[in-house]
C-alpha cells in the first residue's frame, strides 16, 4: 500500500517498533537453521553411524582411461561426521543472521547432506564420483534446455506446458532426418525446425485464437506423443534403418580439456553441450542487458504498458515462444542424437516437465534454470551411482526424489517464487 | 503542436462511445476535455493515442492529417499520454520505464542504462519533478508514480501532452502541485488535453472547456464563461442537484466501536495505527482521506476481511474482533466492497445468484445443503424491482449489466440483509451521475431507518454531501475529525493532505 | 477502476454468460438450443476424425504407392485411400459399436473415463486444473487393491468398502494438491503431473513388496482381486459391469452438488471469483482443498473401477491413458456432468475400437491419441473450425478459459 507524498505537516502518527515484525522474522530463521540442523543430523545419523572407523571411502576422480588425477581416500565416519557437523554449523549460522536466506542456507546443507551420502555409499568399495558428477551434467542436458524454452515462453507471458510434447516431436524428427540423409546435423536443424513449428502451433492457439495456454499445451503434449508412436509402429518399425542416427561425438577443446577433473567435464562435450551453455549465459545476459530483453520482460509483466509505448506486444510473444520451441527441439535432439542414438516411443518420458520444474525452481532465470537442472540431472544419476554401489535405498524412491523436490520448490518451501506478471494471460487491447 | 480532432466517431460492437467529435488544441492551451464516467472522454483520447482506431473522422495535426496503427505512431509524431491507470511495469526501475521503447543503445542492442539515467535526472531536474531513476515503481508511492508518467511523455519529446483524470490519487496539495507542473508544460510550449470530470480542478487551469455526454460534444466554453452549476449541468443535461437533501441526524446508540485497531496490509506494513472510532444508529460516519492511507484496511478489518493484529471491533458492545465475515454477516453487518467487479460480483453468473451471493447459508435460500432456487428467484425480482435494476431478467449474466445497474445489484442486496451496520467503500465510484443520486438518497434512507452508517470514500464531495460526521485518516492514523456544519471543503481538505486543525 | 472504457468483459455470445442461466422457452427452443449446444462439438470430432483419416491414409505405403501414380490413375488413388480410411474406421465401429458385445466393451472401457472425467470437470468448475488424475486413480486402486487382497468379507461388505477405500485413496491425494495450492499459492498443474510422476513410482514400488506381489511370480503384478471386491455382472448376455450405473449415479450426483447444492454453489464462486467469493465470507483455501480431494476421489474411484471391473489386478501400466484421456473427455463435454458421460461413451467407443481397428487392419492404436488431442483443439478453439469449415460465429460459441498462469493471483 502506498502513503500519500511528504507534505508539510506535524509528524504523522508513527507506528512503534513492532513486536509482529520481529516475531515473523524470527520464525524464519529458526525454520531455516531447523531445516539445516534437520539435514546435518540427518547425515550423521544415517551416515556417520553407520559406518565404521575402519571404513575407507574410495572415489574416483578421472573419467574413464585417464589417470590425471589419483583416487581420493576418505576416513568414512570422520568424513560424515564432519560434513553433517558442517551442516548443523550452517544452521547455527543462520541463527545469527538477519535473514537468512533458505536458498543459501539449507541448500548447502543438504548438498553437504547428499555429499555425505555419495561419500558413505562408497565405504567399501569405489565411489565413480567423476562418473556421478559428469553423469549429472549430462541429464540435465535437455532439462537445461527445456526450462530455458519455458524461461522464453513465460518471460514474455506465455505458459508453456508442451515443452514435453516439443521435445519428443523434436526427438523424433531429429532422428529420422539424421538417419535419411545420413548426417547428424542435419538431423539436428530438422529437430531445431520441428521445435519451432510445434512453437509456432502454440503461439497460434495461444495468441492468435486465446485457447487457455494449459490446454494448448495439453494439446501438443498428447498430439505429438500420439503421432510420434504411431509413426514409429507404422514407419520405423518397417523401415528400421530410418532409425539409425548414431550420435554426436565429443569434441575436445585443447588445452582446457586437460585441466584435471574440470576440464573433461566442461571442455569435453558434444555439440549439445556447448550450445546448451552458450545459452544460458547468453540468455542471462541478453534477458537483462538488451533492448530486445527489457522489452520481452515488459510484454510478459505488464503488457498494456508495453502496448502503450509502441511494443507489439503480439509480435514479441510470437517470437519468443517460437524461439522456446527451437530451444525445446535442441532439448528434444538431444534424446536421439546425442543420448540414445535412436527413437524410441515416449523416450522423453517426462523430462519436459522437470524442466518446467526446473524453470519455476530457477525463479525463471537462466542461470538459476541451469542450476535446478543440475540438482535434477544429480538426483537422477545418483540413482546409478548408488546401485552400482548396492546401496539399501530402493530405486523407485530416488527417482521420485526430483518429483519431490519440485513440489517443495514449487510449494513455496524455498521461497515464494515471482512469476512474471502477465503469464497466462492472453492480452487483446479491446479495439 | 496544433491538434484537431475532425468528426471522430469510435463504435464498438453495440456501443457508441464517440459521435462526430471535434475539438481543437492550441499550442500553448490547457484544454479539457469535461464529462462524467462514461463520458467517451477516454475512449477519445485512446484514439488520439493510436491505441484504438476511430471508425469515422481524422486527426490533423499542425494541418496535416494523419493516421495511426499503434501509440508507437502517436509517440513518433509527438503525442504522449499519462494513462489515469499507470502503465508502468511494477519490477521494473523508474530509468527502465521511462527507456521502455525508446531505448538508448551503445552497441546495437545492448542497452545504455547511463545515457537514460542521465537523461531522466536531467528532465526531472527540468521540470521540478524530483524522481531517482533506480528506484522501483513498485516501490514509489502513487504520486511520485505519477511524475514517472509525465517523465515518460517527456522522455519523448511529446509536443502534446494528453492527462487522463491525473488527479484522482492525489492530496490536494498534491493537486495544486499538479496543476502548476501542468500549466508550466503548457508555457513551455506544448498543447495540453486535461481529461476530468472534477469540475474546480478545470475550472482552476483549464484555457478552453470542451463538455462530453454520451459520446458527443454538448458544449465549449471557457472557465470564465461558466461557473460549476453551468458545467455540472452541461455534463448530466439536466438540472444536477449537487447536494443530497437531508434532514440533520438523529444518532442514538453505539453500534460500532473501534478501539486501539493496528492492522497490517498485503506488504506486512502496519497499515492502521491505534485507530478508534464510534458509530451510531441513525448516522453516517465518513472515513475520508487520500486512498492509500489505511481506510481499506481499516474497513476490512472491521467486516473481518482482514485480521488485526491489535486492538478490538465492538458491534453492540459484543467483540467481534477477527470475526468471519460469514459471522458478520450473519450479526447484521453489510458489506459494499471498493471494487465491484473483482470483489463484489461475480460476472458470470445470473443476477440473481448474485443477489444472495453472501446469504445463500441461511434460510429462506438453502435448507441444510439444498439451495432453494424458487426463493431466491422471488428475492432477486423483489430486488430488481425496489432498487430500479436495469437487466432484461433475473437470469442473465450480471457482468453484462452497465456499471451503475451492477452497483445496484450490490447495494440492493447488502440493503436487504443489513440489520445494523451498513459499511460502504467507494460506493460510486465510476458511475454516472444518475447512479450516484440514487445510490445516496439510499444511503441517507438507510440512515433514517435506524441503521449505523460508515462510508469509506475517497471522493471529496461524496463525504461532504452525505457524512454527519467526517473522521479523517492519513497515513494510518486519524488526522482529525468534524462533524456536521464544521465539515467544509476546506477544513477537511487540510485534514486530507496531513495539515493538522488549527 | 472506472467504467470509462465500453468494451465489456463479456462477449454476448460467451457460453459463459448463459452458462449458469437457466433457459427460458419451450420445448422447441429447448432442442435447438441442445443441438446449438452439441453442434461445436460435434464438429470438432468430424474434423478430428477427417484429420485423422488424412494421417492414416498417407502414412500406409501401400496407399502412398498408390498416391505415387496419382496422375496417371487418380481414381485408384483416391478409391486405394477411401477403402483404406473405410476399412480402418469400420473396424473402429464394429468393435465398439457393431455389436452387443462391443457396445458392452464400449460401456466397460467408458466407465473409468466417466469417473475420472468427471474429476477432471469438477475441479474445472471449481477453476482448478486437475491434470493429476492418473496419480490419484493409481493411488485409489492400489489402496482399493489393499482393501481387495489383505481383508476376507463378504461380497456385500467387501466391494463398497473397496470401493470407499479406493475413492478416500484418490481423495487423499487431490485433498494434498488443495492443501498445496490454498496454503501456498504453488499452481496445481505443476503439483498435479509431479504428484503423477511419484504415484507411479510408488507404484512400481509397491507392487515389488510382498503385499502386493503375485505369489510364484517374479514380476510385478499383484494378485488376482477376490472375487467378493469384483463389481458384479447383473445382465448375463450384456457383459458390463456394475461400475457402470455407479458412473452414471456419480454423474448426476455431481451435477446435482454443482448446481443445486450450497457447497456446489460455493465451488463454482471461487472457481469463477476468487476475491468475491472471499468477500461474501466463503470461506477460499477450505473451498480449495475440499474440490480437489472430490476431484482426486473422483478419480480414485474410476481407478477402482478399473481394478474392481475389467482388469482385476495391479499392474505398471493398467491403467492405460485413462487420465489424460479424461482430461480430453471433460473439455470435449464442457466440464458438465453429461457431457462428461457423453464424450465419456464417445472416448470409451474409441478405446473398445481401437484395438480391433489395429488388427483388423493394423493401424496403429496411437492414432486414437492423434484424434483425442486434436479434439481437444476444437473444442477449445472454435475459431479454428469455423475456419475451416466457415461457420457463423454465434452457432459455436467461444472459446473456454479455465485457467491463468502459475502464481497465485
Amino acid at each position: 500500500m502506498t502513503v500519500a507524498a511528504p507534505t508539510p505537516a506535524g509528524p504523522a502518527p508513527q507506528p512503534a517498533p513492532d513486536v509482529v515484525e520481529e516475531t515473523g522474522e524470527r520464525r524464519h530463521a529458526l525454520i531455516v537453521s531447523g531445516l539445516c540442523f534437520l539435514a546435518g543430523a540427518g547425515a550423521i545419523v544415517l551416515f556417520g553411524l553407520n559406518s565404521s572407523f575402519d571404513q575407507t571411502s574410495t572415489l574416483l576422480l578421472n573419467p574413464r582411461g585417464s589417470t590425471a588425477l589419483p583416487e581420493l581416500e576418505l576416513p568414512t565416519k570422520v568424513a560424515s561426521f564432519a560434513l553433517g557437523f558442517g551442516a548443523v554449523a550452517l544452521g547455527v549460522r543462520a541463527l545469527r543472521v538477519r535473514n537468512p536466506r533458505i536458498t543459501v542456507f539449507f541448500g548447502s546443507a543438504l548438498g553437504l547432506f547428499a555429499l555425505t551420502l555419495v561419500i558413505w555409499a562408497a565405504r567399501d568399495g569405489t565411489g565413480a564420483l567423476y562418473g556421478l558428477v559428469a553423469g549429472s551434467l549430462q541429464r540435465a542436458t535437455p532439462i537445461a534446455l527445456g526450462a530455458l524454452a519455458g524461461v522464453l515462453c513465460e518471460r514474455a507471458g506465455v505458459v508453456n506446458i508442451a515443452i514435453e510434447g516439443m521435445m519428443l516431436a523434436a526427438a523424433f524428427g531429429a532422428a529420422i532426418t539424421a538417419s535419411a540423409s545420413g548426417s547428424l546435423w542435419v538431423g539436428l536443424i530438422c529437430g531445431l525446425g520441428v521445435g519451432a513449428l510445434f512453437g509456432a502451433v502454440h503461439a497460434v492457439v495461444s495468441i492468435r485464437y486465446e485457447v487457455d495456454q494449459i490446454v494448448g499445451g495439453t494439446f501438443i503434449n498428447i498430439f505429438a506423443l500420439g503421432l510420434t508412436s504411431y509413426l514409429t509402429a507404422r514407419v520405423l518399425v518397417e523401415y528400421p534403418d530410418l532409425n539409425q542416427p548414431g550420435t554426436f561425438r565429443p569434441l575436445a577443446v585443447p588445452l582446457l580439456s586437460d585441466i584435471p577433473f574440470v576440464g573433461p567435464l566442461l571442455f569435453n562435450q558434444n555439440v549439445f553441450g556447448y550450445l546448451m551453455f552458450a545459452l544460458v549465459f547468453f540468455l542471462a545476459w541478453a534477458l537483462f542487458n538488451t533492448r530486445w530483453g527489457l522489452r520481452v520482460r515488459s510484454v510478459g509483466e505488464h503488457p498494456r504498458a508495453a502496448d502503450t509505448v509502441g511494443i507489439n506486444v503480439r509480435a514479441v510473444r510470437y517470437r519468443n515462444v517460437m524461439l522456446g520451441g527451437v530451444a525445446a527441439g535442441l532439448g528434444g535432439a538431444w534424446f536421439t542424437l546425442s543420448s540414445a542414438g535412436r527413437f524410441d516411443e515416449n523416450m522423453t518420458n517426462g523430462k519436459g516437465f522437470i524442466a518446467l520444474a526446473a524453470m519455476i525452481f530457477g525463479r525463471w532465470h537462466p542461470v538459476g534454470a541451469f542450476v535446478a537442472a543440475l540438482i535434477f540431472g544429480f538426483s537422477e544419476q545418483l540413482n546409478d551411482y548408488l546401485a552400482l554401489l548396492d546401496t539399501p535405498i530402493p530405486s523407485q524412491f530416488l527417482l521420485m526424489a526430483p518429483y519431490v523436490v519440485t513440489i517443495v520448490v514449487v510449494a513455496g518451501l524455498v521461497g515464494r517464487p515471482r512469476v512474471p506478471a502477465a503469464s497466462g494471460k492472453p492480452y487483446s487491447r479491446g479495439d | 503542436m496544433r491538434v484537431e480532432l475532425r468528426g471522430i466517431t469510435k463504435r464498438f460492437p453495440g456501443v457508441v462511445a464517440n459521435e462526430d467529435v471535434s475539438l481543437t488544441v492550441k499550442p500553448g492551451q490547457v484544454h479539457a476535455l469535461l464529462g462524467e464516467n462514461g463520458a467517451g472522454k477516454s475512449t477519445l483520447m485512446n484514439v488520439l493515442y493510436g491505441l484504438y482506431r476511430q471508425t469515422e473522422g481524422e486527426i490533423v495535426l499542425d494541418g496535416e492529417p494523419v493516421s495511426f496503427s499503434s501509440p508507437a505512431d502517436a509517440i513518433a509524431a509527438g503525442i504522449g499520454m499519462v494513462h489515469q491507470h499507470f502503465m508502468l511495469v511494477p519490477v521494473f526501475t523508474v530509468a527502465e520505464n521511462v527507456m521502455l521503447g525508446v531505448e538508448p543503445t551503445s552497441v546495437p542492442g545492448v542497452l545504455d542504462r547511463d545515457a537514460a539515467r542521465a537523461r531522466v535526472l536531467e528532465l526531472s531536474a527540468q521540470h521540478g519533478l524530483d524522481v531517482d531513476p533506480d528506484a522501483l515503481v513498485e516501490d514509489l508511492p502513487v504520486g511520485v508514480q505519477q511524475r514517472v508518467e509525465i517523465l515518460k511523455a517527456l522522455y519523448r519529446r511529446a509536443d502534446c501532452l494528453i492527462l487522463d483524470e491525473p488527479t484522482a490519487v492525489l492530496t490536494p496539495t498534491e493537486i495544486d502541485d499538479m496543476l502548476d507542473i501542468v500549466r508550466r508544460l503548457a508555457d513551455e510550449g506544448r498543447s495540453v488535453i486535461f481529461i476530468s470530470h472534477k469540475l474546480r480542478e478545470v475550472r482552476a487551469i483549464a484555457d478552453t472547456i470542451t463538455i462530453l455526454r454520451r459520446g458527443r460534444v454538448v458544449g465549449t466554453t471557457t472557465p470564465g464563461a461558466s461557473d460549476e452549476q453551468e458545467l455540472a449541468s452541461a455534463m448530466v443535461g439536466r438540472d444536477v442537484q449537487l447536494v443530497v437533501d437531508r434532514s440533520p441526524a438523529a444518532p442514538r446508540d453505539v453500534v460500532l466501536e473501534v478501539s486501539g485497531l493496528r492492522v497490517r496490509d498485503e506488504r506486512d506494513q502496519l497499515a492502521v495505527a491505534d485507530v478508534s472510532l464510534e458509530v451510531r444508529a441513525g448516522e453516517i460516519v465518513a472515513v475520508a482521506g487520500v486512498q492509500g492511507n489505511g481506510q481499506s484496511e481499516l474497513v476490512q478489518a472491521i467486516v473481518g476481511l482482514r485480521r488485526p493484529t491489535a486492538g478490538r471491533v465492538l458491534l453492540d458492545g459484543e467483540d467481534v474482533t477477527g470475526a468471519t465475515p460469514h459471522r458478520m454477516v450473519e450479526l447484521g453487518v453489510a458489506h459494499v466492497p471498493e471494487d465491484r467487479q473483482r470483489e463484489g460480483l461475480i460476472s458470470s453468473f445470473p443476477v440473481a445468484d448474485n443477489l444472495v451471493l453472501n446469504l445463500t447459508r441461511r434460510a429462506p435460500f438453502s435448507r441444510g445443503i439444498r439451495m432453494d432456487r424458487r426463493a431466491i428467484r422471488e428475492h432477486a425480482e423483489r430486488l430488481v424491482h425496489d432498487f430500479d435494476i436495469r437487466t432484461p431478467s433475473v437470469d442473465v449474466a450480471v457482468g453484462t449489466l452497465s456499471g451503475g445497474n451492477q452497483q445496484k445489484v450490490i447495494v440492493g442486496r447488502e440493503m436487504s440483509h443489513t440489520e445494523r451496520l451498513l459499511v460502504l467503500s467507494q460506493p460510486t465510484r465510476g458511475l454516472d451521475v444518475g447512479s450516484i443520486q440514487y445510490i445516496h438518497r439510499r444511503i441517507v434512507d438507510a440512515r433514517d431507518q435506524g441503521l449505523a452508517v460508515l462510508l469509506n470514500s475517497s471522493e471529496l464531495d461524496e463525504v461532504l454531501a452525505l457524512a454527519d460526521r467526517v473522521i479523517v485518516m492519513y497515513r494510518g492514523g486519524i488526522i482529525g475529525e468534524v462533524r456536521g456544519e464544521e465539515a467544509t471543503r476546506d477544513r477537511v481538505g487540510m485534514l486530507m493532505a496531513g495539515a493538522r486543525a488549527a | 477502476m472506472t467504467d470509462t472504457e465500453p468494451a465489456p468483459e463479456l462477449a454476448a455470445d460467451d457460453p459463459l454468460v448463459h452458462a449458469e442461466a437457466p433457459r427460458d422457452g419451450g420445448i422447441g427452443a429447448f432442442v435447438l438450443d441442445v443441438l446449438r449446444s452439441l453442434l461445436g462439438p460435434m464438429l470438432a470430432i468430424v474434423t478430428a476424425l477427417v484429420v485423422g483419416a488424412l494421417i492414416i491414409v498417407f502414412t500406409d505405403p501401400s496407399t502412398l504407392e498408390l498416391w505415387g501414380s496419382f496422375f496417371s490413375d487418380p481414381v485408384g488413388a483416391l478409391d486405394g485411400s477411401w477403402h483404406l480410411v473405410h476399412r480402418s474406421y469400420r473396424a473402429l465401429f464394429d468393435t465398439s459399436l457393431g455389436s452387443k458385445r462391443a457396445i458392452a466393451r464400449t460401456l466397460v472401457q467408458a466407465t473409468p473415463l466417466i469417473l475420472v472425467g468427471l474429476s477432471v470437470a469438477l475441479a474445472f468448475r471449481a477453476g482448478l486444473f486437475n491434470i493429476g488424475g492418473a496419480g490419484q486413480l493409481i493411488v485409489g486402486a492400489m489402496t482399493a487393491a489393499w482393501v481387495g487382497i489383505t481383508f476376507d468379507l463378504p461380497t456385500v461388505v467387501h466391494l463398497p468398502l473397496a470401493l470407499v477405500a479406493g475413492t478416500l485413496g484418490g481423495a487423499a491425494v487431490g485433498g494434498l494438491i488443495g492443501f498445496l495450492k490454498a496454503r501456498t499459492g504453488a499452481h496445481e498443474v505443476i503439483l498435479s503431473i509431479m504428484l503423477n510422476f511419484v504415484a507411479l513410482r510408488l507404484l512400481d514400488y509397491a507392487l515389488t513388496r510382498d503385499t502386493f506381489r503375485r505369489p510364484g511370480r517374479t514380476d510385478p503384478i499383484s494378485p488376482e482381486m477376490p472375487s467378493s471386491v469384483r463389481l458384479p455382472v447383473p445382465i448375463d448376455d450384456f457383459r458390463v459391469h456394475l461400475g457402470f450405473p455407479l458412473a452414471l449415479l456419480v454423474a448426476w450426483g455431481v451435477w446435482w452438488l454443482l448446481q443445486r447444492s450450497t457447497i456446489g454453489f460455493r465451488m463454482r464462486a471461487v472457481g469463477a471469483n476468487p476475491h468475491a467469493a472471499r468477500y461474501a465470507g466463503m470461506g477460499v483455501a477450505a473451498t480449495t482443498v475440499l474440490s480437489m480431494a472430490m476431484a482426486g476421489g473422483l478419480a480414485g474411484l474410476g481407478g477402482t473401477s478399473i481394478l474392481l471391473g475389467s482388469t482385476p489386478r495391479l499392474t505398471g501400466g493398467f491403467f492405460a491413458s485413462v487420465g489424460f484421456d479424461a482430461i480430453a473427455l471433460a473439455l470435449l463435454g464442457r466440464a458438465t456432468p453429461s457431457g462428461v458421460v457423453g464424450a465419456g461413451i464417445l472416448f470409451g467407443a474409441l478405446q473398445a475400437g481401437a484395438t480391433g481397428m489395429q488388427v483388423q487392419t493394423s493401424t496403429p492404436i496411437d492414432i486414437i491419441f492423434v484424434i483425442q488431442a486434436l479434439i481437444i483443439l476444437f473444442v477449445a478453439a472454435p475459431a479454428i473450425i469455423r475456419t475451416i469449415w466457415r461457420v457463423k460465429e454465434t452457432r459455436l460459441g467461444a472459446g473456454q478459459r479455465f485457467s491463468a498462469g502459475w502464481g497465485a493471483q
